[in-house]
């Protein structure tokens, strides 16, 4: 995408908790709320903050796979659910894996640029913990082509990441790959500590570190990854309005408590075609480097990333992928404390798909909706310094095994 | 025959019980693990029990188990069933290993099917005659010859072989409850067991991953051996303080001093009742008449059994009333016999517990403890400040701990175990306490 014709703003954004095993109210046993509760909650908090249902043209829905967890399609049609004032006005769900929330957001861009929506609501949303982790896994696998499912690892997914970690082991050295990968997990809990609507909130672990550096277990898990590598099975709903300006001034809304979408990239790769270089996230990089491009900055520009990290070898791929790191010099990034709340590019500043959860189709507007948070200065205890010269926001939401990827960039209105 | 060839053909009986259930579980995935290997060969499991109404239960818990199982195990059956086109997600991987499993074993009520059988598992209720009465028709004269591994908990193994005429093939082969969690095994061989027969029970041990001791042919063998006479001191100390206080008061404090003050997961008149009071009396049954001078015999529990009060577990796990009241696991009552009612803990617990006096501290809990790799040193402490402290918890538990190491010992220079470690083992494993009776906490 090229500079965008028309300004376009995201305001109003809000999250639901991330439900899951790490949370106290979580039990397993209990019945918890469904689709249906996440939606209407993230949805109404969104509407509360824009005057209403009036305001909004348009709704999108984000979701990977309730046909599975909840044995649900049709989503679109959830979103009257959330307000009265949302009936008949057209809706639409779109999917792309894990990737779907950013799509979500992408479809709603589209509708402001194309002028049929002054103000769009984007919800992100599934519900998982309705299946044990093990039938998760097949769920959660269809993300991959299905033609390689059979022969694929138990934990499909958990399977590719960890032939991705074991790839870059060996390019690069296991020892510090491993130690940067336990940092991640580290600044991902110490960041989800800051918020309370993450599944990780309450983790009290000492040393984050030292549990994270244990020894990967293939015969009950996967070759280079343990349970600490991965991100956190989740419920959860995240909602953000998407606007023009004057979809902003229609709602009383002053452009400075919104983020202004000032680059946007997308790509596309070939499900039926394994990456050609494990230790490369290749469509991450093209869509990153489209959305930097369409914004028009560079990657030295950015304050703050919000990333796709499934696995925290994904968080590190990540940032060489982004630009920030060369090829293998990802872990010394890390390690040096760059991505860390305190670094040069605070990633992942509410804990990421690791310590704040990762609802697979809400996580592409969770990650807008902390972007917003931070360059509005609404971040609570999680706030970080915006620097001045230096005020862009980068979200990179990843579908499958980096095949479908959004890439956004932000600026405050 | 080989291992796998062996175990072709397979009976259980007393499948449905709760040892019995337990055993098909395990040597019926056994089965299906090792006919995946050899996909040539046919296994079956005959589940002899004696009712439909049982056994339906029994392919329940099957089901329910398995399928647990196989979701536990599903890294290592996707490779199992890797050239199998059709199944491509963990959940057909999953359905096909609970049908494989299920398809080996085959309930009934006919004994007369496990006389076709290589190896028979006996988990029949502990009464020899009926015993022997399942052996005549499977086992005894049965020219195919089966190798017999009993679950008895007591009975002598070479007596079994005299009576059944079993003769170099039978073994005690001893799980504890239940047998799908409880990684302890005692092995128990006859005087006549073959080597062959042993060297089987050993290499299903290992692929069953469990934790094995061998325990002499002694009746009661180690885990008995241990818990008998530990009840049995229990009792006495019941029957000694119940001179100065009301019966209750006394279950109740032995109970409590056999748990808190010993650090042991539960107390000795709670883990009476989840074995089953008619269960312990069974056991005491079949030692007593075998160790001459053991007085291995309760007044006691024969009178809770006369009035019909007998612990025990219902179908769903839960605890039956015995010599205490359980409400949700809790224990809420203490039965008098006198009286013939549960009198409530609120009565008297206050009034108990402040005559056995405080905790030392720093307190430790068995469940705080029990995985703790440091637990000597805490242990040592605790058990440490309980001999500075003059209560009559202190000198209870005192007495107690040093029972149980003198009942330890002499199941050592008894030779029914070979050392100290294999006593402790069992009550490890099999009863997991947080440390052995030979110790020197109570030296
Ligand atoms: N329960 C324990 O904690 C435990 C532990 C170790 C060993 N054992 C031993 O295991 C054996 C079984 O004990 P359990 O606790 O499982 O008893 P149980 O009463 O739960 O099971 C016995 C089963 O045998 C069946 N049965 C009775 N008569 C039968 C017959 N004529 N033919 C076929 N089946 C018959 C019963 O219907 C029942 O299902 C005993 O020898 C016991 O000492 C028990």
């Amino acid at each position: 995408m090229n500079k965008l014709r028309r300004k376009v703003y995201m305001t109003a954004g809000f999250n639901t908790v991330s439900m899951g095993t790490g949370r106290k109210e979580f039990h397993p046993k209990k019945p918890r709320p469904g689709l249906e509760h996440y939606i209407r909650e993230a949805g109404r908090g969104t509407l509360a903050q824009v005057g209403g249902a009036a305001n909004i043209d348009e709704g999108v829905i984000g979701n990977f796979m309730a046909a599975r967890f909840n044995s649900q399609g049709n989503l679109a049609a959830f979103i009257p659910s959330i307000d009265e004032g949302l009936l008949w006005k057209p809706c639409t769900r779109v999917e792309g894996a894990c990737a779907s929330g950013a799509l979500a957001l992408a479809t709603g861009v589209k509708s402001v640029l194309a002028e049929t929506a002054e103000m769009a609501l984007a919800v992100g949303v599934e519900v998982q913990n309705t299946v044990k982790a093990i039938y998760g896994a097949d769920i959660l696998a269809t993300a991959g082509w299905s033609q390689e499912r059979r022969t694929g690892h138990a934990y499909f997914f958990p399977g590719k990441f960890s032939d991705r970690a074991g790839a870059y082991y060996e390019k690069y050295g296991r020892e510090r790959t491993r130690k940067a990968m336990a940092r991640w997990y580290r600044n991902a809990i110490e960041n989800a500590r800051l918020c309370p609507t993450a599944q990780e909130f309450e983790n009290r672990t000492a040393d984050l570190e030292a549990v994270a550096l244990g020894e990967p277990n293939p015969s009950s898990f996967v070759d280079h990854l343990t349970v600490f590598d991965c991100s956190k099975v989740s419920d959860g709903a995240s909602a953000i309005a998407i606007a023009s300006e004057e979809g902003l001034k229609r709602a009383g809304i002053s452009t400075g408590d919104a983020v202004e979408i000032v680059g946007i990239g997308q790509a596309e790769a070939d499900l039926t075609v394994p990456p050609a270089d494990l230790t490369r996230l290749e469509t991450t990089a093209r869509a990153v480097e489209k959305a930097l491009a369409s914004a028009g900055i560079s990657v030295g520009e950015l304050a703050t990333v919000e990333t796709h990290d499934c696995f925290t070898i994904a968080g590190i791929l990540a940032v060489e992928a982004i630009g920030l790191a060369k090829p293998g010099e990802g872990p010394d990034y890390v390690l040096a404390g760059q991505t860390a709340r305190g670094g040069r590019v605070p990633f992942n500043t509410t804990g990421g798909l690791v310590g704040w959860g990762h609802p697979t189709g809400a996580t592409g507007v969770h990650q807008a909706v902390t972007i917003w948070e931070q360059l509005t200065g609404r971040a609570g205890k999680s706030q970080i310094e915006i620097p001045k010269d230096r005020p862009y926001g980068l979200t990179v939401n990843m579908g499958g095994d980096d095949k479908t990827v959004v890439a956004i960039v932000y600026r405050r209105g | 025959m080989d291992y796998s060839e062996r175990l072709e053909n397979v009976a259980v009986l007393g499948a449905a019980g709760k040892m019995g259930s337990g055993i098909v579980l395990l040597v019926a995935m056994e089965m299906a693990d090792t006919a995946l290997r050899s996909p040539s060969r046919r296994f079956v499991l005959h589940a002899v029990d004696v009712s439909h109404a049982v056994l339906s239960g029994l392919v329940k818990y099957l089901r329910e188990q398995v399928q647990k199982a196989a979701e536990k195990k599903i890294v290592a059956l996707r490779k199992v069933y890797a050239d199998r086109a059709d199944l491509i997600d963990n959940s057909d991987i999953v359905r096909q290993y609970v049908t494989d499993v299920l398809d080996i074993v085959r309930p009934t009520t006919m004994l007369e099917a496990a006389a076709e059988a290589n190896i028979i598992f006996e988990a029949a209720p502990e009464n020899l005659d009926l015993k022997l009465k399942l052996f005549a028709k499977t086992a005894s004269d049965n020219p195919r010859q089966p190798w017999v591994f009993t679950n008895t908990s007591s009975i002598p193994i070479e007596e079994i072989a005299g009576k059944a005429r079993l003769d170099g093939r039978v073994m005690g082969f001893h799980f504890y409850n239940p047998p799908a969690v409880q990684k302890l095994v005692e092995l128990i061989r006859g005087r006549s067991t073959s080597d062959e027969v042993a060297t089987f029970a050993t290499t299903l041990c290992k692929s069953l991953r469990k934790v094995v001791v061998p325990s002499a042919d002694v009746a009661g063998f180690i885990g008995n051996g241990h818990f008998m006479r530990d009840l049995l001191h229990g009792v006495a100390e019941v029957e000694r303080l119940a001179a100065t206080m009301p019966f209750v008061e006394a279950v109740y404090s032995v109970n409590r001093v056999s748990q808190d003050f010993l650090v042991r997961p539960m107390g000795i008149f709670q883990l009476a009742d989840y074995v089953g009071i008619d269960v312990c009396q069974l056991i005491m049954a079949v030692m007593n008449p075998r160790l001459p001078g053991a007085n291995l015999h309760s007044a006691l529990v024969d009178r809770f059994m006369a009035l019909g009060v007998g612990g025990g577990q219902n179908h769903d796990g839960s605890q039956k009333d015995g010599f205490l009241q359980y409400a949700k696991g809790k224990i809420v009552g203490v039965y008098d016999p006198n009286a013939k009612k549960y009198v409530p803990l609120s009565d008297f617990q206050a009034a108990c517990d402040a005559r056995l006096g405080p905790l030392p501290e720093p307190a430790v809990a068995w469940k705080d403890v029990v995985r703790d790799k440091a637990k000597d040193a805490r242990l040592s402490q605790f058990f440490g400040a309980l001999k500075s402290v003059k209560t009559s918890g202190a000198e209870l538990a005192l007495a107690y701990g040093a029972r149980s190491r003198e009942i330890g010992l002499k199941l050592v220079s008894d030779g029914v175990a070979r050392n100290a470690d294999d006593v402790n083992q069992v009550l490890l494993t099999g009863f997991f306490h947080a440390y052995g009776p030979i110790n020197a906490y109570f030296g």
